[in-house]
């Protein structure tokens, strides 16, 4: 009996050894150690054996099963493994070919160029304000100081709805609105659409953006202006930006600046970009002038303030090397994927 | 305003390059546009004397001259014409550089050796149109004996920096040599010297006598008059003819020459008039009679009216005041006295009658912007002086200055302190002082006060604020220091409404559309593309006084048709799908407010064509809505609505307020916007979309207990809209219905004719325990109910 346990093994073994898949592993093992499995049967024969012989034979039986099990147990993970290669290996793709579309929309380059400069200033404490596209005389021109007589207010620069009313040639207008609402501290930006009469080519656009500041409070300086528009540009165009403040003239403001950056793109060794000139006028500045607080009802002898405006579009030009304003407006979808 | 430098040096000291000084004026306030090197690349051009012209023996139209440099004779071949033996010329020797890059090189001419060439001014390096006009197609013949073989640029001073400078309108004395000069002394620490004004008059008594008589005393303020007898008219010498080229103005002859002078050294213009043509003894300055025709010296007729100022005799308009002299009077070669002018013109006055009349002069862009009354004087006493000492006439004593009301100077209070205050700095009194002092301010201190007295040719100077920029800008701003700003600290942000425009904007951005930027004025009809209906309230327009072009000419009250042409254009350049949305505002009327304006109200407008329907437009829609938390949303058919597709169009609802519209554009639409394919559209009311947004969100627990999830299948009548079986669903799906969703719609076999069958999933769920299959039955059975009972449909088996 114990003869043909061993040979069971010997035999159990072989077959396991030429089993290639799962499927026949598992018929061996039903054939050797399933209910009707052949060592099974003989230790169903077990009974007939002797009371001294019963626990040799046992004892056999019980290693020859744990080999078996073993054997299969060996088998099987081998057989495993390399039915998984080889189901990885019809899987494979060709990673090739190219990946299935998802598209995100993109945000108008305009309007994503005045929300990076609105986060800017946000960051500093400044609020959003917005005003009317369609404005009166008074808040775009009389109440900022504008002479009676300016250039500005001719019908060549201006569109006209009727003799007080205009669309709005600049944001500065919500500047006014706002002073004669609040009390200082005031610390506002606005950015918004303006209008002024030219004919579009590449470079103009009858529609274009800008966005203004004001501060006012008491105490606020020149120097002030300067800190806060040094600390805007690092922002926006990098942290070795310089700044240059050019006096100049505009009725809102007395003392009047104009301020240039150093190139962002040569740094200010010139190049075809800032036409050579190493700079790039940025934007108009000033403090307050006393007549546009008084005006709106703040006391100029208790508070001064600062204002600046740009113009957005220019901007978004040069930071894109746009070089006709008129694509911003024709929102060719190929024209606003690139953003 | 182009300064030479070299003229600018006669009144200020100036030791530093062209480029640093640009630097310095930049930052003082007169900003440098750029500035030119005159005959700066121009080398080896000597004065030469033409000592023979003999005819070229093979070339009719060429001549071999001989040019005596000095130490040796040239032979020189030249096609000019204007030249005779005697005349000293510039020559260019053998290696010369000339204007534009030319070379000159020893060579032979038809067989003849050409030893160099005669120079033109051009080919020095001035500019065609500033050249005389006699000697512009000519070899430039020298005024008078020069040292021979010298650099021509010693002898003429055409090697120069000019600068152009950028003149604010607040600074109209900025328009003179003088006026710059005085900036320039203040910024870079010189003084200002004035030229000497000596006039020595002749004695003679005349029998002019003129008088002038100011009727218009609003439009002229001022008006000096002198004469001048024995006027011999020729081209003025090399030196002036060179400062006026240099300064953009050509010569024309002595006399003209000396008021174009003056006016761009002082900045005050002068006009002469031929006495000749005056009748009777009385210069008129009058209003202009309405219908009054006059012939200015360009030889054009103008019409005046009584707006317009005119300088007249007894009998007929001489002059428009200040903007341009006429033909009649005008000073020519037979001119033998003339009258000198130099008058002050109101500038509202000029800037008017130049703008309706069409006609923009050096004089009138001086006047328009403010010339100081005071120099009036001084000036026609410098232009009588040139005309002494340069020969051009014989001045006589006879000087008539009529000025009713004297220009005085202004006296300001200013506080030092409040200097320091504005500008964040820390400056002394005394600085302050020679600050002013620099720009001929005169201050004195009293107590913490400056009493400053302003000089009448600055006419920005008022209030405190304007002496802040004076000494901020010449103490200079790049030397204020940089600080952020003190006092109360203020919450930057955005506004809710901003907000819940970003959040849209996200919402949007991420559902795939661009976002678009159109203009806020359209065309008038542009809304009958979209086939708006007669009497449509998008009919009233906001319309421009003065628009571009029709297309631009009314404030937009849909931003619908601004889409369909974005659409469109896409489609035109071969974009084969997009998804694009504006924010933006329209414009209606209201006669009611009391500023005129109209109502600005925020639209979103959404669009798209592409591999798109009804219903990917829809699940956008049902999407934004769901990010801006507005949950109770509805849409409605509307048959009605001209721009869509009468079976394809919906109202967008929110608790019974029509928040928009959406649906396929009309196939009419798209015919009228040159689109060959369907378009999804949605126009939204964007103010009345946030009033609705509910952007808080709260945490709800997640479920712990399964849930039951049985599918419906309805068969019902094709007509019947599946909104009508989710009602049913919704009020009979009881509490524990958690949610349902469509998931087919079927129709053909199987399914009787004019039949649909519509499939849900139903989920059912309770959140404090597991449900049991009776209690669901129970719910689904009454759903199943009322929908036989309700809208005759059957369950499908």
């Amino acid at each position: 009996m114990e003869a043909r346990l061993n040979e069971l093994e010997q035999m159990a073994k072989n077959e396991i050894q030429e089993a290639n898949s799962s499927d026949q592993l598992e018929k061996v093992r039903v054939k050797y150690l399933g209910k009707k499995g052949e060592l099974t049967e003989v230790l169903r024969g077990m009974g007939s054996l002797s009371s001294e012989e019963r626990p040799l034979v046992g004892k056999v039986a019980n290693i020859v099963r744990e080999n078996i099990e073993n054997y299969l147990l060996e088998a099987k993970n081998s057989i495993k493994s390399k039915e998984l290669e080889a189901k990885l290996s019809t899987e494979a793709i060709d990673v090739t070919m190219p990946g299935r579309k998802t598209n995100l929309g993109k945000k108008h380059p305009l309007i994503q160029g005045m929300d990076e400069l609105k986060n800017i200033f946000i960051s500093m404490g400044f609020q959003v304000a917005q005003g009317p596209e369609v404005e009166t005389v008074y808040y775009n021109f009389d109440a900022l100081n504008a002479p009676a007589n300016h250039p500005s207010r001719d019908m060549s620069d201006t569109f006209y709805i009727n003799e007080e009313t205009i669309l709005r040639t600049q944001t500065s207008p919500v500047q006014a609105r706002v002073m004669e609402k609040r009390k200082p501290p005031i610390r506002i930006i606005s950015p918004g659409r303006c209008f002024r009469n030219d004919t579009p080519d590449a470079t103009h656009s009858p529609m274009f953006h800008q966005l203004e500041g004001l501060v006012v409070d008491k105490g606020i300086t020149l120097a002030d202006l300067k800190g806060t528009l040094e600390v805007f540009t690092k922002y926006f165009f990098g942290s070795q930006t310089k700044i240059k403040f050019r006096p100049h003239n505009f009725p809102f403001t007395e003392p009047s600046a104009e301020i240039d950056a150093s190139c962002f793109k040569c740094s200010g060794s010139g190049c075809s970009f800032c036409k050579g000139s190493g700079w790039i006028e940025l934007l108009g500045a000033g403090m307050v002038h006393p007549n546009v607080l008084r005006n709106c009802g703040i006391d100029p002898e208790v508070y001064s303030g600062f204002a600046f405006g740009m113009g957005i579009d220019r901007l978004v030009m040069l930071k894109y090397g746009v070089d006709d304003i008129r694509l911003f407006f024709e929102n060719d979808m190929r024209f606003l994927n690139q953003f | 305003m182009l300064v030479p430098l070299k003229w600018l040096k006669e009144y200020v000291e100036i030791d530093m390059e062209v480029n640093e000084l640009s630097d310095k004026m930049t930052m003082s306030g007169s900003k440098v546009e750029g500035f030119e090197s005159l005959g700066k690349d121009i080398t080896g051009v000597v004065v030469g004397k033409i000592e023979s012209i003999e005819q070229h023996p093979n070339a009719d139209k060429l001549v071999i001259t001989k040019i005596n440099i000095g130490e040796e004779t040239l032979q020189i071949v030249t096609g000019a014409k204007n030249i005779n033996v005697g005349d000293y010329v510039p020559v260019a020797t053998h290696g010369a550089n000339l204007a534009e890059g030319l070379k000159i090189k020893k060579g032979k001419l038809r067989g003849e050796v050409s030893e160099g060439m005669l120079c033109s001014q051009e080919e020095l390096g001035i500019s065609k149109n500033l050249i005389p006009e006699e000697i512009k197609d000519g070899i430039w013949i020298l005024d008078k004996p020069y040292p021979l073989r010298v650099n021509i640029f010693e002898v003429v001073e055409l090697q120069d920096d000019i600068i152009e400078f950028e003149i604010t309108s607040n600074r109209p004395d900025c328009l003179s040599m003088i006026g710059m000069a005085r900036e320039t002394a203040a910024t870079i620490g010189g003084t200002l010297k004035y030229p000497q004004v000596y006039l020595k008059e002749e004695d003679e008594e005349t029998n002019f006598n003129i008088k002038v008589n100011i009727e218009d005393q609003e439009g002229c303020t001022r008006y000096i008059a002198r004469v001048i007898k024995d006027v011999k008219i020729q081209s003025s010498p090399l030196w002036l003819q060179q400062r006026l080229m240099k300064a953009g103005v050509r010569p024309i002859n002595n006399i003209v020459d000396i008021t174009n002078y003056v006016m761009l050294e002082y900045g005050q213009p002068l006009h002469a008039f031929d006495l000749n043509f005056i009748e009777g003894d009385t210069i008129i300055v009058r209003s202009a009679n309405a219908g009054e025709s006059f012939k200015t010296l360009d030889g054009v007729q103008r019409q005046l009216d009584e707006s317009m100022t005119v300088i007249a005799d007894k009998s007929k308009g001489l002059a428009i005041a200040g903007v341009m002299g006429g033909e009649e009077s005008e000073v020519t070669e037979a001119t033998g006295t003339i009258l000198l002018e130099s008058a002050h013109f109101s500038k509202d006055r000029i800037r008017a009658t130049s703008k309706k009349l069409g006609l923009r002069t050096e004089a009138s862009a001086r006047f328009e912007k403010g010339v100081d009354s005071n120099i009036a004087s001084i000036a026609i006493d410098r232009a009588c002086q040139l005309i002494e000492t340069l020969s051009a006439g014989k001045v006589l004593k006879e000087k008539v200055d009529v000025y009713p009301v004297k220009k005085e100077t202004r006296k300001i209070s200013i506080r030092s302190n409040r200097m320091n205050e504005l500008l964040g700095t820390n400056l002394p009194v005394e600085e302050m002082i020679n600050i002013l002092e620099s720009l001929e301010i005169v201050a004195v201190k009293e107590d913490d006060k400056l009493l400053v007295t302003v000089p009448t040719f600055r006419d920005d100077l008022h209030i405190e604020a304007d002496f802040v920029e004076e000494i901020g800008r010449i103490y200079g701003f790049d030397k204020i220091p940089s600080t952020m700003a003190k006092g109360n600290i203020v919450v930057g942000g955005k506004t809710n409404g901003q907000m819940i425009e970003d959040l849209a904007k996200e919402a949007l951005l991420s559902f795939g559309f661009n976002e678009i930027l159109t203009y806020s004025f359209v065309s008038p009809k542009s809304v009958d593309k979209i086939n708006v209906g007669e009497d449509s309230i998008k009919r009233n327009f906001v319309k421009l006084l003065n628009p571009l072009g029709d297309e631009t000419s009314v404030m937009r009250t849909s931003l619908v048709p601004n889409l369909m042409e974005v659409l469109s254009r896409n489609i035109n350049h071969k974009v084969t799908e997009a998804r694009a949305f504006e924010i933006g505002s329209i414009f209606i009327p209201n006669s009611e407010a009391k500023d005129q304006l109209p109502y600005e109200i925020s639209n979103l407008v959404i669009g798209m064509y592409g591999q798109e329907d009804f219903y990917s437009l829809k699940g956008v829609v049902e999407g934004l809505f769901n990010e801006l938390g507005i949950t109770d949303l509805d849409f409605e058919v509307e048959k009605n609505h001209s721009t869509y597709h009468p079976g394809r169009c919906a109202n967008i609802m929110v608790r019974n307020h029509i928040i928009g519209t959406m649906g396929e554009i009309h196939p009419q639409v798209m015919e009228n916007c040159d689109i060959s394919k369907k378009c999804y559209v949605a126009e939204l009311d964007f103010n009345l979309m946030m009033q609705f947004t509910r952007v808080v969100t709260m945490y709800k627990p997640l479920p712990k207990y399964p849930a039951m999830v049985r599918d419906l299948a309805v068969v019902i009548k094709e007509e019947v809209m599946v909104k009508e079986i989710e009602k049913i669903i919704k009020k009979r799906g009881s509490d524990i219905l958690e949610s349902f969703e469509l998931f087919d719609v079927y129709r053909g076999n199987q399914i009787a004719e004019g039949y649909k069958s519509v499939a849900y999933t139903l989920t059912y769920r309770n959140m404090d325990r597991t449900l049991t299959d009776e209690e669901v039955n129970e719910v689904q059975d009454a759903i199943v109910t009322g929908i036989k009972e309700e809208i005759g449909g059957t369950l499908r088996e």
